[in-house]
C-alpha cells in the first residue's frame, strides 16, 4: 500500500477567541473596546477560564458586553459593578469573576464600590477603560477628562478650577493594601496592545492564584466623541493622553515581580 | 522573511482602518464596496505576497475579523546517504 | 421545637439562617442592626456568606450578585436605608431574581428619628423603585409570626423570582416574646439560570435591559402576568371578630396588635367591632374587604397606622363609596395606646359611622371624604 502524505503548506497563526460570542458588536468603527474585549477573551482562552468565568457588565458603551463575552454574565446597575461581582464572588470563590467598566461608571458613580472592593481585597480582576470622556451619552466630561478637553459638558474645555483634575484610578488603587495588582497600559498601537494583554493575563493569575483585588486600566479611544477618525484618535492616546496617564505597573505582587515588568513610556 | 496570509471576515468589518496603519508590509487596503452594514471592508491585496502573516493587523483589529495563517516552508529534500547500514 | 424568649430583629435574623439564607450583605442602621450582628456571627459559624458593606447601595448590589449566582440572599435596614436600595430593588425586579429585604421601619422623613413607624408603606407597597412592579411585603404583627413570615418569604422569593419585603417597625424589632424557631432546612440548590460559570451548557446571563420597545413591553406584560398571578394566590390577611361586626378597624403590624387589644375591650362593652389585619400590603386584601363592604352590614371603617394614612388610600379604593371610611394616625415615633383606638372606635360607634368634630379636627384624625 502506498501512502501519500500531504505536508502542511501553512498554519493558523491567529483567530478571534472563543470567549469571544459570534454576535457583531455595536461599538463604533476603531472603537478599542474591541481591542479590549478581544484581549480579555484571548487571555481566558489562553487560560482555559472561559467555563469557570462570571462577567459583570456595566452601564456605559460597554453596557452590552455580557453578550460579547461567551460566558456567564450579569448587567450591574451603574457603577455598581464590583458591588455585584463581590456578592459573586463570595457565592462561587472558585469562580473567576471580572468586571468590565468604562470611566463614568468606575471612577464617578461606582468610585466608593470600586475602592471598596479593593479595600477588602475582593479577588477579583476588574478592567477598567479609561477613554476621558463619557461615550454612551455622547461625549460629556468624565473624571478622567484631559484638563481644556473640550466636551459636550465642558463646551469650553475642561476647567480644572471648576472641576478639579482628572483621576488616576490605577495610582489611587494601587495605594489600597487589598489590591494586589494595579497597572495602566494603552491600547494605542500593535506593541501597547500586546503589553495590555500581557497585564490583563497577569491580573487574571492574580485572581487564580487568590493574591487579592486586580485592576488594569487601559487607554482607550472614542473616535465618535473625539470627533476624529480611529487613527487620529489613537494618536491622540499617545500624544495627548500618554503624558497625563503615565503606562506602569503601580503595584504588582512579590509572588509575580520576577516577570518582566511592562517598561514606563 | 517568512509569508503569511491574511482572511478578513468582511460581514463583521467596520472599515476603521487601524489594520492599515498597523501592517508593515501595506499589503491591505479598504475594499471599493458595502458590505451588508454599510461600511468598507478591509481587504488583503497582496499580488507579490508580500504578507509575513505577522499578525500584527489583528493584535489592533477592534472586531476580530482578522484571521491569520503563515507559510509552512516545504521540507528540504533529505540527502541520500549510501553505504551506511541500516 | 419548644418556644423561646426572642428579641424581634435576632428571631428574624435566626428564621433567615433557618430558612436557608445562604448570603447575608448589610449596613448597621437603628432599629435592625441586632439583626446584622447576629448574622455577623451566625452566617460565619455555618460557613456561609456574612458580608457588612460599606453603604446599602452597596448592598443591594451585593445581595443582587449573590442571587445572581444562585444563592438565598437577603439584607435587612430601616427606611432611609431602604430609599438607598431603590435602584437594586428595580435590577432584582426587572432581571427576575429572587430576594428577601427587611425594613425596620424608623420615623421619617429624612434622618427622621429611631423610634417606630409605618411610614415606609408607600415606599414600599407603591414605589420601591423605578418601573412598573410591586414587590410582595409581607407585614408580621408579632415575633412568631416575623419568623414564619421570613421563612415564607424566601420561599415566596423563590417561587416568582422576585422581591419580597418583610416589614416590621422598631417596636416589633426591639421588642422581646416568646415564640418558636423553624427547624434548620439545607441550602437548596443553584437554580438552573443562576451565574456558576457556563461550563458545558449555553451562557447564563442576568439582565434587566431591553434595548428594543417591544421586547421591553413584552417582558414587561410577563411581568404583569406574574404579579397578577401573586395577586390571585397570595393575599394573606387575619379577620377577628368580624362575623358580626358592625365596626371594623383595618391595620396592619405593631398597630394591628394593638387595635386587637381596642377591639376586644370594646367587645367587652358589647360593642359589634372586629378587626380586619392586612398581612400581605402587597397584594392588598382588596377583594376581601370589598365584601365586606358589600354586606351591608359594616356602618364604618377605621383605619389605623403610624403614619400620615398611607394604607388608608388602598382601603378606600378596596371599600368604595358606600361605607364611610375614617382615620386614625399617629406619626413620629408615637405609638398609639389600645385607648386611643378604643376611643376613636367609640366615638364613631356613637356618632353612628360619624366621627364628632372634636376628633375630625384633632391633628390625627383626618375627616372623612
Amino acid at each position: 500500500m502506498v501512502t501519500q502524505l500531504v505536508e502542511p503548506t501553512e498554519k493558523l497563526v491567529y483567530q478571534r477567541p472563543d470567549s469571544l460570542a459570534e454576535l457583531y458588536t455595536h461599538y463604533c468603527p476603531g472603537c478599542t473596546h474591541g481591542t479590549a474585549h478581544r484581549l480579555v477573551a484571548e487571555v481566558l482562552d489562553e487560560l482555559r477560564l472561559q467555563n469557570d468565568t462570571i462577567l459583570v457588565a456595566s452601564v456605559g458603551c460597554s453596557v452590552f458586553s455580557y453578550k460579547y463575552f461567551d460566558v456567564d454574565a450579569a448587567e450591574a446597575a451603574h457603577g455598581r459593578a464590583c458591588a455585584m461581582a463581590t456578592g459573586i464572588k463570595r457565592v462561587h470563590p472558585d469562580k473567576i469573576v471580572f468586571t468590565y467598566q468604562g470611566d463614568g461608571d468606575l471612577a464617578s458613580i461606582g468610585l466608593a464600590e470600586t475602592m471598596h472592593a479593593a479595600i477588602r481585597g475582593e479577588n477579583i480582576t476588574v478592567i477598567f477603560i479609561n477613554n476621558a470622556i463619557y461615550g454612551m451619552t455622547g461625549g460629556q466630561m468624565a473624571p478622567t477628562t484631559l484638563p481644556g478637553q473640550e466636551t459636550t459638558s465642558s463646551p469650553f474645555g475642561r476647567d480644572v478650577r471648576l472641576t478639579g483634575n482628572p483621576i488616576h484610578v490605577a495610582e489611587l488603587l494601587a495605594a489600597i493594601p487589598g489590591t494586589a495588582y494595579s497597572v495602566r497600559r494603552s491600547m494605542h498601537d500593535a506593541r501597547h496592545v500586546l503589553q495590555a494583554k500581557k497585564a490583563i493575563q497577569t491580573a487574571f493569575t492574580v485572581q487564580q492564584q487568590g493574591l487579592g483585588f486586580s485592576i488594569v486600566e487601559l487607554l482607550s479611544s472614542c473616535p465618535t466623541n473625539w470627533k476624529m477618525t480611529p487613527n487620529e484618535a489613537l494618536s491622540w492616546v499617545r500624544d495627548n493622553m500618554l503624558p497625563v496617564y503615565p503606562l506602569g505597573d503601580y503595584k504588582v505582587p512579590e509572588s509575580l515581580q520576577s516577570t518582566k515588568r511592562g517598561k514606563r513610556d | 522573511m517568512a509569508t503569511g496570509r491574511i482572511v478578513i471576515d468582511v460581514e463583521r468589518c467596520k472599515g476603521c482602518e487601524l489594520c492599515l496603519e498597523a501592517c508593515p508590509q501595506h499589503v491591505i487596503e479598504m475594499g471599493n464596496f458595502f458590505n451588508g452594514k454599510g461600511y468598507r471592508p478591509a481587504m488583503l491585496v497582496d499580488p507579490r505576497h508580500e504578507c509575513t502573516g505577522c499578525a500584527l493587523c489583528a493584535v489592533v483589529c477592534p472586531d476580530g475579523c482578522i484571521t491569520v495563517y503563515r507559510d509552512v516552508p516545504a521540507p528540504k529534500a533529505q540527502p541520500v546517504l549510501k553505504g551506511v547500514p541500516a | 421545637m419548644s418556644k423561646e424568649l426572642l428579641k424581634g430583629n435576632i428571631a428574624i435574623a435566626e428564621a433567615a439562617v433557618r430558612a436557608g439564607c445562604e448570603a447575608y450583605f448589610g449596613y448597621p442602621i437603628t432599629p435592625q442592626t441586632e439583626l446584622l450582628e447576629h448574622m455577623s456571627s451566625r452566617m460565619l459559624e455555618l460557613g456561609r456568606v456574612f458580608l457588612q458593606s460599606e453603604s446599602e447601595v452597596a448592598a443591594i448590589n451585593m445581595v443582587y450578585g449573590a442571587a445572581s449566582a444562585g444563592a438565598r440572599a437577603m439584607t435587612s435596614s430601616s427606611s432611609p436605608g431602604i430609599s438607598l436600595m431603590q435602584e437594586g430593588l428595580s435590577y432584582i425586579v426587572g432581571s427576575e431574581v429572587p430576594a428577601v429585604i427587611v425594613d425596620v421601619v424608623r420615623g421619617g422623613p429624612g434622618l427622621g428619628n429611631i423610634q417606630p413607624s409605618q411610614g415606609d408603606y408607600n415606599q414600599l407597597v407603591k414605589s420601591a423603585g423605578h418601573g412598573d412592579y410591586h414587590p410582595i411585603v409581607l407585614a408580621p404583627a408579632n415575633i412568631q409570626e416575623a419568623i414564619d413570615l421570613t421563612v415564607l418569604a424566601f420561599d415566596l422569593a423563590d417561587v416568582y423570582r422576585t422581591l419580597v419585603f418583610v416589614v416590621a417597625d422598631g417596636t416589633l424589632g426591639q421588642m422581646m416574646e416568646p415564640a418558636e424557631l423553624p427547624p434548620m432546612r439545607a441550602l437548596r440548590p443553584r437554580p438552573e439560570w443562576a451565574l456558576t460559570g457556563k461550563g458545558e451548557r449555553p451562557q447564563n446571563i442576568i439582565s434587566s435591559i431591553y434595548l428594543s420597545a417591544d421586547l421591553l413591553e413584552a417582558f414587561n406584560q410577563k411581568l404583569q402576568a406574574k404579579l397578577a398571578l401573586i395577586a390571585q394566590r397570595e393575599v394573606r390577611y387575619e379577620a377577628y371578630q368580624l362575623e358580626d361586626a358592625e365596626y371594623v378597624v383595618v391595620a396592619f403590624g405593631t398597630v394591628g396588635r394593638i387595635a386587637k387589644t381596642a377591639v376586644q375591650n370594646l367587645r367587652r362593652q358589647g360593642i359589634a367591632v372586629g378587626l380586619f389585619r392586612p398581612i400581605t400590603l402587597w397584594p392588598f386584601p382588596e377583594k376581601q374587604l370589598s365584601e365586606l363592604a358589600d354586606s351591608g352590614r359594616i356602618k364604618a371603617f377605621l383605619v389605623t397606622e403610624m403614619n400620615a394614612g398611607q394604607m388608608l388610600q388602598d382601603v378606600r379604593l378596596a371599600v368604595g363609596r358606600d361605607v364611610p371610611v375614617h382615620f386614625y394616625g399617629r406619626m413620629g415615633g408615637v405609638v398609639p395606646m389600645p385607648e386611643e383606638i378604643e376611643t376613636a372606635l367609640a366615638e364613631l360607634v356613637n356618632g353612628n359611622g360619624r366621627l364628632p368634630k372634636t376628633i375630625l379636627e384633632g391633628k390625627n384624625g383626618h375627616p372623612t371624604r
